[in-house]
């Protein structure tokens, strides 16, 4: 009996030790010199610059969407027509093409450095510059989805579209992309879900973001377990928020297979 | 308008791989008020091709359709405003998935002839239920069958009130169960007095609906007539070969 009262006993001490540790670890690292003010900065960082790269993504994604999409599916009667119409739409799809390539193939980091040390030297704000870059790399991802989203659609809906007496963008907008949506949106979520975590890097031109913050804090007090593990867990609650919402649309956008 | 030209389709060329394919060679053709022209042919004939260039789905290489006596094959003319008066039919129905079946006849209507919605909705109800669809036209087109999904195909067109209809192989696609009821719809059309131009390979529905049978092979009109002449009496060896295998 009493060598397991002895254990027991033994093992709630270790707990309580455990826990007075991790009180005062959580003090060193959270309260102390309020570093938790710089968590949540780091969050709200996060935060911006995700939600601003996601705006300028999805607009660059359209209009990049639009002008390879109405391209592919005009070339030839265009052509036939000739004239200044094909021409700027051609070289409006050159243009898209360049962005599509040059920003797939560089890292977003040497991009996002790019933006800070060259392009905007003078800004000395990291974020709205986070956001810029972000924004342009996020773009040219989305307008792929999108180009894929609107090639799935079935050529006969555009046909039945334009046989109704409706114009290009009319059958587009009515028929094709309502029709495009429901199927680049998980596609999309996931992008969404690759750009937030991608500002990570945005740490590298001095931006405390949410990455950073869990690491300087980690740099200072010497405690790497709780700043890196609350960094994670921020970034999963927010994924799993983020999937519950793209959920819960993809199944009101599903009435119509019912 | 009975008996006028309502279409008329002079020198009709495409051609594909820069003249490699010729999916038409030089189509002369006359589509009068009220008529039903019934085009047949094997696949690959080009019959598809030339039933999708009426309505300029296909853009020709050479030649010029003229419609209502306007040239729509010319590029300055608004081909939109003149779709809106030719109604027509896929293979695969192609009934926009997302709307519910009212919503897929009203569309149109609504916004390019801007006839208020409960005008539109009330149009629609009467020709669903001249088809016998009218319980459903809160469903979406995933919940129909084949047969159903056509009728409600041809009553969307009939929403837009066109001067012609154009069928491309309405019955290709159906369960042959089906082929009857979408037929017997377009054969009330055609009593109606609808101007009608049918691709299809229903050589029963040839013969008793159509007024002119239009035999068409290799991109050219080989033989053309009344279902009589076409079927009793077929003149170029071609059409022969090709009824003693469809028949």
């Amino acid at each position: 009996m009493s060598a397991i009262s002895a254990w027991f006993n033994g093992l709630i001490t270790d707990i309580t030790l455990w826990f007075d540790g991790f009180a005062a670890d959580f003090h060193t690292v959270f309260i102390e010199k309020d570093r938790y003010e710089q968590m949540l900065t780091g969050l709200l960082n996060t935060l911006k610059i995700t939600a601003g790269a996601l705006l300028i993504g999805i607009v660059i994604g359209i209009v990049v969407a639009a002008v390879r999409s109405s391209y592919d599916k005009n070339k030839e009667s265009l052509k036939q027509h000739g004239g200044v119409g094909y021409c700027l739409l051609a070289f409006f799809n050159f243009i898209c093409k360049v962005y599509l390539t040059v920003i797939r193939g560089t890292p977003v980091v040497v991009q996002l450095m790019i933006s800070y040390f060259l392009i905007f030297a003078s800004v000395k704000d990291g974020v709205p510059v986070g956001i810029f870059a972000f924004g342009i790399n996020s773009g040219a991802y989305v307008a792929e989805i999108f180009r894929g989203g609107i090639m799935s659609v079935d050529n006969g809906q555009f046909e039945a579209g334009r046989s109704l007496g409706f114009n290009y963008i009319q059958t587009m907008w009515y028929i094709v992309i309502p029709q495009m949506f429901k199927s680049v949106l998980p596609t999309l979520c996931n992008e969404f879900i690759a750009l937030l975590k991608e500002t990570s890097v945005a740490g590298y031109v001095g931006v405390m973001e949410l990455t950073k913050a869990g690491n300087s804090i980690a740099g200072v007090t010497y405690n790497y377990f709780l700043p890196l593990m609350t960094v994670a867990a921020a970034y999963l609650i927010i994924v799993m928020i983020l999937s519950w919402l793209v959920g819960k649309l993809e199944r009101r956008l599903r009435v119509s297979e019912r | 308008m009975n008996g006028n030209t309502l279409i008329q389709v002079k020198g009709l060329c495409k051609y594909y791989n820069g003249g490699k394919i010729k999916a038409l060679d030089g189509v002369d053709i006359d589509i009068h008020g009220g008529e039903v022209v019934v085009v047949i042919g094997p696949s690959g004939s080009g019959k598809s091709t030339l039933l999708r260039s009426l309505n300029l789905l296909e853009l020709p290489t050479a030649g010029e359709i003229v419609f209502d006596g306007v040239n729509i094959s010319d590029k300055k003319v608004n081909i939109n405003v003149h779709r809106q008066k030719m109604g027509m039919v896929f293979q695969h129905f192609n009934l926009f998935p997302h709307m519910t079946v009212l919503d897929n006849m009203t569309i149109a209507p609504v916004r390019l002839l801007k006839t208020p919605k409960a005008q539109a909705e009330q149009q629609a109800m009467e020709l669903l239920s001249r088809v016998g669809l009218a319980d459903r036209a809160r469903n979406y087109p995933s919940q129909l069958s084949g047969g159903q999904k056509q009728r409600v195909a041809i009553v969307r067109a009939l929403c837009m009130k066109p001067e012609v209809m154009l069928f491309d192989e309405p019955t290709s696609a159906l369960d042959p169960e089906m082929v009857g009821e979408v037929l017997e719809v377009m054969k009330r059309l055609a009593a109606e007095g609808m101007t009608m131009a049918v691709v299809t390979h229903e050589m029963g529905f040839a013969r008793e609906v159509g007024c002119r049978v239009v035999f068409m092979d290799g991109g050219k009109i080989i033989e053309q007539g009344t279902p009589a002449d076409i079927f009793d009496n077929p003149q170029s060896p071609r059409l022969k070969e090709f009824l003693s295998k469809v028949l």
